[in-house]
């Protein structure tokens, strides 16, 4: 009997705490969200939980807020900016890193292993020590402030982690695969277009979902290459200077924040599965 | 398989000139780049080098780097594992797992102002709308201003909303192996007469060593180059500086090179020893 009611006196305290846990981490975003639907002047008067207590004139709800962000704040056109970083930044690298891994994990040739040593001790340099060589550059060619120059430097920053991952999936394809191929006669092209391409679409997958939302997350390297400008700049960095000049109208910086993170949640719910067994195989595996 | 000698650095050259333009040659560069001035003009030793050990905000920056090192990592990977292990005794597991994995998708400019918010301060005596000090209030606690409050209090706030986003980063990864050890051995431990306290320390933790020291070096490669919470939040004020928004600083707003150039340096050697663990982890599985 004492047994009994210790088991679920003990279920109960579980669910009690993972519940907790789960409001804990949930909070945060929701104070942002009812803040961003509320009328400036009830936001600077009373906290954002009161709506759920029903007092009537703290309830008013408005879309105000996104109006102004959208057009008067640049938050609109920093989202559409976001989008034009994003897609290129994310598929050049994917595509670069794929041929470098098929030719790694399938070709034999002079240094390979060093090379790709090489490749995956790159995982580590900080961006920062690129920096300084790298905008002086692009402030001589004109590329600095560009869509072209940050494409470029997204897919020399993103290419180790993707040739690292993309080789582990590919060396692992079965042998027999490339085998049976080459002695057919097909050529190197074909192999890579019929056989590695198709059986590597969950790890592609993985690794489109990874690339975006660490470039649409992005602010350091949007900061360095282009600027303040609000002509190219995303919505991170558009954001991080609202957060200067706005720095008390929480209405406003929750609305810009709420419209920020649609696209990264839908990615993220979306397409959770792959993202997850990306997460693993970038690092149990390796 | 076999091909021309040419064929593979076809599929290599891509990666090659990309990786060689964005991250080798301005390394290498960046390293030549601290023996100079501010204006990359005149060779001054390691006078770069000097400033950066003895500066009075170098040695803060160094010294909150070592704490958002120790605090962040053993926070996230503690966490992540405590929520893997609890979260998966309850049904609704992929609803709570979802939800602390969510702001892995928020970019940290957008956790920051959603944790600015949390942190919101006003003076007491008026309605708080940050909820942490609204609650101190309830318990008659004046209002504490966690942003300003230095050294401990606002750099822990800081490494809180880093731990928010990371921790379900670790909780997925501890999940998967978790949940990877066969049941059968669980069981057996079971028969044999064990607790679940028990069972956790002789059986569970020692299978989840490996995955925990991946998970912490993942961690500390990347906190050490935290950038975006500090830069947003305080941007450095009130002693929550950090090494890679004093390089930012140093770049853009100082615009000294030399000095820029040299704390990137510190920053490469930090990461360095992690680096080497971690390549000689890969060498020993292929």
């Amino acid at each position: 009997m004492t047994e009994r009611v210790n088991r679920v006196l003990s279920r109960t305290a579980l669910h009690a705490v993972v519940i907790f846990i789960a409001l804990l981490w949930l909070v945060p975003t929701i104070g942002v969200l009812v803040t961003s639907f509320r009328p400036a002047q009830n936001v600077a008067q009373s906290g954002w939980w009161t709506v759920f207590w029903g007092i009537s004139d703290s309830v008013r709800f408005t879309l105000n807020n996104y109006r102004i962000v959208l057009s008067k704040l640049g938050i609109g056109r920093a989202f559409l900016n976001s989008f034009v970083i994003t897609i290129p930044a994310t598929l050049i690298p994917l595509g670069i890193a794929l041929f470098a891994a098929y030719a790694l994990s399938w070709m034999r040739f002079f240094a390979r292993a060093t090379i790709f040593m090489i490749m995956v001790a790159l995982l580590v340099v900080p961006f920062q020590m690129t920096f300084i060589p790298i905008l002086r550059i692009f402030n001589k060619t004109g590329l600095a402030g560009t869509f072209p120059g940050i494409w470029l430097a997204h897919t020399g920053y993103g290419l180790p982690l993707a040739i690292y991952m993309l080789y582990n999936y590919i060396s692992g394809l079965p042998k027999e695969l490339f085998d049976s191929a080459s002695i057919d006669g097909a050529n190197t092209f074909y192999i890579f277009l019929r056989i590695v391409l198709p059986l590597s679409i969950p790890i592609i997958a993985s690794l489109t979902i990874f690339q975006f939302l660490w470039v649409w997350n992005d602010l350091l390297v949007a900061l360095i290459y282009l600027g303040g400008t609000p002509d190219v700049a995303p919505v991170t960095v558009q954001i991080s200077s609202l957060v200067g000049s706005y720095g008390q109208d929480w209405e406003l910086l929750t609305a810009a924040v709420f419209i920020s993170i649609i696209p990264s949640l839908a990615v993220f719910f979306g397409l959770q599965r792959y993202f997850v067994r990306g997460i693993l195989a970038g690092s149990i595996k390796g | 398989m076999r091909t021309k000698k040419i064929i593979p650095w076809l599929y290599l050259s891509p990666a090659l000139a990309v990786l060689g333009f964005f991250l080798i040659y301005p390394s290498c560069h960046t390293f030549y780049l601290s023996f100079f001035d501010r204006t990359s003009t005149k060779f001054v030793g390691l006078s770069n080098y000097i400033y950066v050990f003895s500066n009075r905000v170098m040695i803060t920056a160094f010294r909150n780097n070592a704490l958002w090192v120790a605090v962040f990592t053993a926070l996230t990977v503690f966490l992540g594992l405590v929520f893997a292990v609890l979260f998966d005794r309850v049904r609704y597991e992929v609803v709570v797992k979802s939800i602390v994995f969510m702001p892995m998708a928020i970019s940290f400019v957008s956790a920051s102002v959603i944790w600015k918010f949390v942190y919101a301060y006003k003076p007491a005596g008026v309605a708080q709308i940050g909820i942490l000090n609204a609650f101190l209030a309830r318990f008659g606690i004046s209002p504490v201003a966690w942003l300003i409050q230095r050294p401990w209090i606002n750099n822990l706030c800081l490494v809180v909303v880093g731990v928010w986003v990371w921790t379900g980063f670790c909780m997925v990864v501890f999940s998967a192996s978790y949940k990877s050890i066969p049941k059968q051995l669980l069981e057996a431990a079971r028969v044999d007469g064990a607790g679940e306290w028990r069972i956790f320390w002789s059986v569970i933790f020692p299978l989840l060593i490996p995955t925990l020291s991946v998970l912490a070096t993942t961690m500390i490669v990347f906190v050490l180059k935290v950038f975006d919470i500090v830069y947003v939040m305080t941007n450095g004020n009130f002693a929550t500086e950090v090494i890679a928004n004093r390089m930012y600083k140093e770049m853009f707003q100082f615009r000294n090179f030399g000095r820029s150039s040299a704390i990137a340096v510190a920053l490469l050697l930090l990461v360095t020893p992690v680096m080497l663990l971690n390549l000689r982890r890969i060498r020993e599985e292929r």
